[in-house]
């Protein structure tokens, strides 16, 4: 029968997909290592990769290339692999979510909201009682506080109009982005001017083991959480009515939604500050090969958004080496462009 | 059509003494109805009457502010939205969302309300959607965006969606709107056809006289009267609640056709 044959086809297709694109990315990570201002060849690079996973033994290098490789470059690796994922899947949920595809974390002002809960907890404190994880909980706070205004702004008689959603996303981001700067421009904590660029820029330059724990977790919990739900997504991404018709809960599934967008926004920017337009553009882009059945969607997204940052921060590294420019800034301008290229778009397609 | 025993009737679906309405404005006053087997009741009324309010009632995204609503004598706030799924398939008037899903995963959405978070989609789950896109006549659209589909063709294709969700009743919140005469008449022989308790709210007259077993007119929220078309559609029922002239006359198959006439003053010209 011709339609059995074509699902089973996309769905090989997806496994295909999946295989390549994760092998891809396992090359990009080692790449990633590879790469930097300090040569230091595959073999050595390997080698140490190796002994520090308990494989093989000790080598001849020296300890300053093993820190630079273990302790530098690894974690650097695999935090741009999960910021990555962790917006892509942010972005294509809150598309579903808000029913609208140019949504995401940065463009709704969320990530400014998560930069100012870090914020906060740097320079004052104020959540020390969760230890080394209080960024983390400020980050998620000043996410959740932000997404909630953003919704409850955007909402007239329980319909979101699309363009009050963004202005709202935008002004919110600008106010929460004001207040983190007066604060770390006032605060006489050094540490705080120290990162001033990594909050508002968006940077992975800082990043060091400690930082991979939380937003792992969180990127895992928050997966296979999203990849059960995906069905669910399917339908309120469709309309409220719609979705409650086939059984979809949905004020409970919408609270659900913005805790876990908040919490993964959260956590990933209180270790990467504010990076933009992963969330827009890799759903997008995956969006025009899966169509928009989130069980396809989301996982392709996931390792997408992973490839994708970690060659953005590849580039973030090399462009202008010995220095480097805040991983954020490419972000911004290729997102930038992408979508101001998807507003023509939209705006010619209105226009027939 | 089936003739139903008396006998075997059992109330699938009722409303009792239910009120609903915004900021203290009253739309759904004091109404209750009974479902029982194999009806097809058509729900009439002027624009604003209460229709579409009374229907959202029914499937549960309302809450009635007095009374309530009751599937097969249980009271559906005590049930799940996906219990109330499992037992009723509901046709919307609007259709946002849809137009970037192939016609296959829109009614394979009617599954979704069988199915848990751990279970995947199976044979038996393609098969039933076949077989509904077999019954609205779509089998080889199945890999069409909807978008690209026409007026009768998209209703169809929420039909077959309704039909695969394999509930007891249907309800269908004006499935004729914006179609020509005959796709019209095409949706209302396949929502016939399926022969399971159905609602359906119909601004066309003559439509709900030819394919309805019962008739409920409404009037501001409140049922205004409600019975077979002949004892419904008379001249002074809809003089008193449209404010229109009609003529009334009978078809040859027992049915009555309802002729508009137009006695209002023309508006002045500008």
């Amino acid at each position: 029968m011709g339609l059995r044959r074509l699902e089973n086809k996309k769905k090989h297709h997806f496994l295909v997909a999946v295989t390549i694109l994760t092998s891809l990315l396992i090359i990009s990570i080692v790449l990633g290592i590879c790469i930097g201002s300090t040569s230091i060849n595959i073999k050595e690079i390997l080698g140490i990769i190796f002994y520090k996973i308990g494989i093989t033994e000790k080598g001849t290098w020296t300890t300053g290339n093993e820190n630079i490789i273990w302790l530098i470059r690894t974690p650097r690796a695999l935090l741009a692999a999960v910021v990555g994922a962790g917006l892509a899947v942010s972005g294509a949920s809150l598309q579903a979510l808000l029913k609208n595809d140019l949504a995401d974390p940065f463009t709704l002002g969320i990530s400014s909201g998560a930069s100012l809960g870090a914020v906060l907890s740097i320079g004052f404190g104020i959540f020390n009682t969760f230890g080394i994880f209080g960024i983390q909980v400020g980050g998620f706070l000043g996410a959740i506080l932000a997404f909630t205004i953003v919704f409850y702004l955007s909402r007239r008689q329980g319909e979101i109009s699309p363009t009050s959603l963004i202005l709202a996303g935008i002004g919110t981001g600008y106010v929460f982005s004001g207040i983190t700067s007066f604060i770390t421009l006032v605060s006489s904590k050094k540490e705080l001017a120290g990162q001033i660029l990594s909050w508002t820029l968006g940077s992975l330059a800082r990043a060091d083991w400690r930082d991979l724990t939380i937003p792992s977790l969180v990127l895992i919990g928050t997966t296979i959480y999203l990849t059960l739900q995906s069905r669910n997504l399917n339908l309120i991404a469709t309309n409220d009515e719609f979705a409650s018709t086939l059984g979809l809960e949905v004020p409970t599934f919408r609270k659900r939604l913005f805790i876990i967008i908040s919490l993964t926004v959260g956590v990933i920017v209180a270790v990467s500050g504010s990076i933009g337009f992963i969330g827009l553009i890799i759903p997008h882009i995956v969006r025009f090969f899966t169509g928009t059945n989130h069980k396809y969607l989301l996982p392709i997204s996931l390792i997408s958004g992973s490839i994708f940052l970690v060659w953005v921060d590849i580039l973030a590294r090399t462009v202008v080496s010995p220095a480097e420019v805040p991983a954020g800034v490419i972000t911004s301008l290729l997102g930038g462009a992408f979508f101001l290229l998807l507003l023509w778009k939209k705006q010619t397609k209105a226009h027939k | 059509m089936e003739k139903t025993n008396k006998s075997t009737q059992i109330t699938k679906l009722s409303a009792r003494k239910v009120q609903w309405g915004v900021k203290g404005k009253k739309i759904i006053k004091n109404i209750s109805i009974a479902i029982t087997n194999q009806e097809l009741i058509g729900l009439i009324g002027p624009n604003g009457s209460g229709k579409s309010s009374l229907l959202r009632l029914l499937y549960k995204y309302y809450t009635p502010k007095q009374g309530g609503v009751y599937i097969k004598g249980r009271d559906i706030l005590s049930m799940s939205q996906k219990e109330v799924a499992q037992n009723i398939g509901v046709v919307l008037q609007e259709k946002e969302g849809l137009n970037d899903r192939t016609v296959y995963d829109i009614v394979l959405m009617g599954r979704s309300p069988h199915k848990g978070i751990f279970e995947k989609d199976t044979k038996e789950d393609q098969e039933i959607v076949l077989d509904a896109l077999n019954r609205v006549h779509l089998t080889n659209k199945e890999n069409r965006h909807f978008s690209t589909l026409s007026g009768g063709e998209k209703q169809r294709v929420l039909i077959a969606m309704a039909i695969a969700q394999e509930t007891e009743m249907l309800i269908l919140d004006e499935p004729t709107n914006h179609l020509d005469p005959r796709y019209q008449l095409e949706i209302m022989n396949l929502i016939k056809s399926l022969n399971i308790p159905t609602i359906v709210a119909i601004h066309d007259l003559n439509l709900a006289s030819m394919f309805c077993d019962r008739l409920i007119l409404l009037k501001d929220g409140h049922i205004f009267t409600e019975g077979t078309p002949q004892k419904v559609l008379t001249k002074k029922n809809i003089k008193d609640v449209y404010d229109v002239d009609v003529e009334i006359q009978k078809t040859k198959n027992n049915r009555i056709s309802v002729v508009y006439l137009n006695s209002h003053n023309p508006p002045p010209m500008l």
